[in-house]
């Protein structure tokens, strides 16, 4: 059974709707990649999870989010706080944000086992230790009493995934993990996490822009584009043999190992925003293969063999 | 093939600002970098950041100066150059610049921006308006466009304007500082495609900066991979098989989409040193697999190993 | 659009108020002459410390002269001083600030120096400082509140220069072989100047009161030209039997400084400038 559950999830910022009708499902033990480009709505889908929205002026309008049996749309805030953190574990771009700059950095990963494990002050150190030294950080004894500044940025992002981890959580969303980050970091704290899910039986929502690190690390991947799912499937099935026109282009768009030189294409237009998303499918002024029924009607998610897709390509006629 | 640009012994050192009570430290952004641009090709410089990729791109377009070394263009040193002569010469040499949100002044409209190389040079146009239309036509712009402000544009768009402009004057070398890199997936490929077209039609010669290792295998001749300021090997093909430890470990932290070519990530040891107080031997070696106490104390030379390839490496794998 | 702006400023209660008066008052310093219903020196001793009344709306002061027409007319001593003043300020404020912030080097270190030298001081005392050594005067005062005042506009400049030289626009600008010239005025200074105009237009109103302070010193325009703080000066003997003559000047100051601060905020807050101000 899947532990979390997003079913026609739609999400509106006073009249916008940035987010519509989407849905997913993350499993323990596995990675799920949520990806799209600017205003694909991607961290939107994390931070409704994660019963954030208040903070942006948001809400969740439609839809349900079914976290281990219990419904998360519509938690008092109160019972919301008991999750976040303990249950589900918050991992953001810029590891700096997540950091308070003038508390020792092992005192911030002992506070959430001293707050959500209720362990004694030693038990906490010694747990923080112990997960430092789990995500290959050298010298962990030392570290933990070094501050934020003393570390350099790939070092931040791996103290905050202790933290994330502290509280021994079920799903942990991470939200561009290595963006910021240069690529043989990005590698490294990739296979960390990799390494992770598998170790603790983890469920892992990973966000991001980059094909290469979906390919790497996921099991199975949603696809947004503008505001809704185009496409999910598994890793292999979505690399393989793409079903939606947008999930095709994009991963042409970045040039293959042995690719020859004048055939790269790209997505031609431009990523619409939220104010103006375009009538039907929402990716048809870009699309190659575009109808005149995309033009005008919203495509029904149609099921595949081991997922589903968007498009009024794969739409079944009766 | 003849080299446009040469490069000869480049270095630039930047020093925090020395004030009361505060030391005077000195940083080598840039330490001695020889190199060849061939005509009429694309040369790529990859590192991560804080390589000194960016800094080299500036000291070749003099935009700062050098510490010592020096700069020729097509058998002109441009440290020999009048303010007044370098300003003319800029005509030849232009940039294409990171991010395209702040490369066009927002109190100028397009037209205006692009108009704005003749004004600066002093060259008068016969037909301004069929310059203009034929530059935003170049770049793949609807020429509607010349009377909006730059925040009235997506980041592609942007990025557009910003090649139109580079190449107003009819330059014969651009130094393109990670053009893409604030933008989405699907709009990067439309630019480089559009790059890719704009050198073979003009027969331009670019140094691409990126640290984009997939870009840079499709784009680019000659590739030269930056370590802390410093050229660690030189591949005369971008697809060549790199012998530098590091240069190995940035093609292996790059991932490709593809999830039959996953990979297993080498978790490096050790830190990044800092740029203030490099050790005395090769700057990689605490990071490095293949280290041995020569490679400690004694700083590897950039030294040519077969035709075109040069590699700075006691130890070179493979 | 420029128009279409003000226009968007005036309309909210807030601008539109400010607007009103700030109108009337320019309209009295442009058309003294016109509006007030006597001469500014027109003395009528028998008629001296009259109370207002259907004759002299606002009454007459010890020398029987017009009030009302005494306030129009102050109202243009008031405004030139500070207007004039205020216009050399910010021109040689905003030329010191560019070249400093844009060479930096020796020439910033010594305007640096100078700047945080003179923003030790309040104004009143660099102003008095300066009436001292050149003497009094309408012009002496002008001189002494623009050098008063050239510390901000030298700073508010410097600061949006430093900072506007690191966008990347700067150096395309630079990379297309513009000289110094171009770059600071056709990129530099336009884009800094809404912020400095702003907090000039607010220095307007500081400025007012410092005039009329240095008026009621008796340090300003000379008598007869009558200015707002000369005016309330000369009330103190009369204030027990006359206090009007007092009070009218007084309210005019009050009310123009208090609607050219309203304007200069909902004009801040309508450019969405208010970070850019702070703590220069």
């Amino acid at each position: 059974m899947a532990l979390l559950t997003v079913s026609g999830l739609g999400v509106t910022i006073g009249t916008l709707s940035p987010l519509d009708d989407v849905s997913f499902e993350a499993h323990k033990g596995e990675i799920l990649g949520l990806v799209g480009e600017s205003g694909s709505g991607k961290s939107l889908t994390a931070m409704a999870v994660m019963g954030l929205l208040g903070r942006i002026g948001g809400r969740v309008s439609s839809g349900s989010i079914l976290f281990d049996g219990q419904e998360l749309v519509g938690l008092r805030d109160s019972s919301y706080r008991r999750l976040r953190g303990k249950r589900i574990a918050l991992i953001s771009q810029n590891p700096m944000t997540s950091l308070d700059p003038i508390v020792r950095i092992g005192a911030q990963i002992d506070q959430v086992s001293l707050l959500h494990l209720r362990l004694s002050k030693p038990a906490a150190k010694a747990r923080s230790i112990d997960l430092m030294q789990q995500l290959r950080i050298p010298d962990a004894e030392t570290l933990h009493r070094a501050y934020p500044h003393q570390l350099s940025g790939g070092m931040k992002q791996r103290i905050v995934i202790a933290m994330a981890l502290a509280a021994d959580p079920d799903l942990i969303i991470a939200d561009e993990p290595t963006t910021a980050l240069d690529v043989t970091i990005q590698a490294q704290i990739i296979q960390i996490m990799v390494d992770l899910v598998r170790a603790r039986d983890l469920a892992l929502i990973l966000i991001t822009h980059d094909m290469g690190v979906v390919a790497q690390a996921c099991n199975r991947v949603v696809v947004l584009y503008a505001g809704r799912v185009a496409e999910t499937n598994t890793t292999q099935a979505i690399f393989a043999s793409p079903c939606h026109p947008y999930t095709a282009s994009l991963i042409g768009c970045i040039p293959s190992r042995d690719q020859a030189e004048g055939t790269l294409l790209g997505i031609p237009g431009t990523v619409p925003g939220v104010l103006n998303y375009p009538k039907g499918c929402r990716f048809h002024p870009r699309c190659g293969d575009a109808m005149q029924v995309c033009a005008r009607t919203v495509p029904p998610t149609t099921a595949q063999p081991t997922g589903s897709v968007a498009c009024h390509l794969h739409e079944v006629v009766t | 093939m003849s080299a446009l640009v040469s490069l000869l012994g480049l270095t630039r050192d930047f020093s925090t600002g020395s004030g009361f009570l505060k030391a005077r430290r000195v940083m080598r952004a840039v330490d001695d970098v020889t190199l060849d641009i061939p005509r009429g090709s694309v040369t790529g410089v990859v590192g991560e950041s804080g390589c000194g990729k960016s800094t080299l791109g500036r000291l070749v377009l003099r935009l700062i100066s050098a510490s010592s070394g020096s700069v020729t263009y097509d058998d002109t040193d441009l440290g020999t150059l009048s303010p007044g002569a370098m300003r003319k010469m800029r005509r030849n040499m232009q940039m294409v610049f990171q991010d395209p949100y702040s490369a066009i002044d927002p109190r100028y409209t397009i037209r205006r921006t692009l108009l704005e190389p003749y004004q600066v040079q002093r060259t008068p146009l016969p037909d301004a308006e069929a310059r203009l239309q034929e530059l935003m036509s170049m770049v793949g712009l609807n020429p509607d466009l010349a009377a909006s402000y730059p925040h009235q544009l997506s980041g592609g768009q942007k990025q557009r304007v910003g090649i139109a402009r580079a190449l107003a004057l009819n330059p014969s070398f651009l130094v393109l500082d990670e053009p893409t890199a604030s933008l989405d997936v699907s709009i990067q490929a439309q630019i480089i495609a559009l790059l890719e077209g704009l050198q073979r039609d003009l027969g331009l010669t670019y140094l691409f900066i990126s640290h984009d290792l997939s870009l840079v295998r499709y784009f680019c001749d000659q590739v030269v991979v930056m370590y802390m300021g410093r050229v660690v090997e030189v591949l005369p093909k971008a697809r060549d098989t790199p012998h530098h430890p590091y240069a190995q470990a940035l093609t292996n932290s790059h991932f490709e989409p593809d999830p039959t070519r996953r990979k297993q990530v080498q978790i490096l040891k050790g830190e990044i040193p800092s740029p203030f107080n490099l050790p005395p031997g090769c700057a990689f070696a605490a990071r490095c697999p293949a280290a041995t106490p020569l490679c400690h104390s004694d700083r590897p030379a950039l030294e040519s190993a077969s035709s075109g390839h040069q590699i700075a490496c006691h130890h070179p794998q493979g | 659009m420029a128009l279409r702006f003000l226009w968007g400023v005036v309309h909210t209660p807030r601008g539109g108020a400010s607007a009103f008066v700030l109108m009337l008052v320019i309209a009295c310093a442009l058309f003294a002459p016109l509006i007030a219903p006597y001469g500014y020196a027109l003395q009528n001793l028998p008629g001296s410390n009259t109370s207002p009344n259907a004759l002299h709306w606002l009454g007459t002061d010890e020398f029987g002269r017009d009030l009302l027409s005494r306030i129009i007319h102050g109202a243009r001593t008031s405004l030139t001083v500070a207007v004039t003043a205020i216009s050399i300020s910010v021109v040689v404020g905003m030329t010191f600030g560019a070249i400093a912030g844009y060479f930096g080097g020796m020439f910033d270190r010594v305007v640096t120096a100078v700047v945080d030298l003179t923003w030790s001081f309040p104004e009143i005392l660099i102003a008095l400082i300066l009436i001292a050594i050149i003497g009094t005067g309408t012009e002496s005062i002008i001189i002494a509140i623009s050098i008063a005042y050239l510390a901000q506009f030298t700073r508010l400049t410097r600061a949006q220069v430093m900072a506007l030289r690191q966008e990347t626009y700067i150096e395309a600008t630079v990379n297309l072989g513009a000289g110094h010239f171009h770059v600071i005025f056709r990129h530099l200074l336009p884009n800094a100047i809404t912020p400095v105009i702003v907090a000039g237009m607010l220095a307007i109103g500081d400025a007012i009161i410092l005039e009329a302070t240095l008026g009621f010193f008796g340090l300003g325009a000379q008598p007869p030209i009558p200015s707002w703080g000369a005016m309330m000066s000369s009330g103190t003997a009369q204030i027990f039997i006359a206090p009007w003559i007092i009070l009218f000047p007084g309210a005019a100051i009050a009310l123009t400084v208090i609607s050219i601060n309203l304007f200069g905020d909902a004009l801040i807050d309508a450019l969405n400038i208010r970070s850019r101000l702070r703590d220069v």
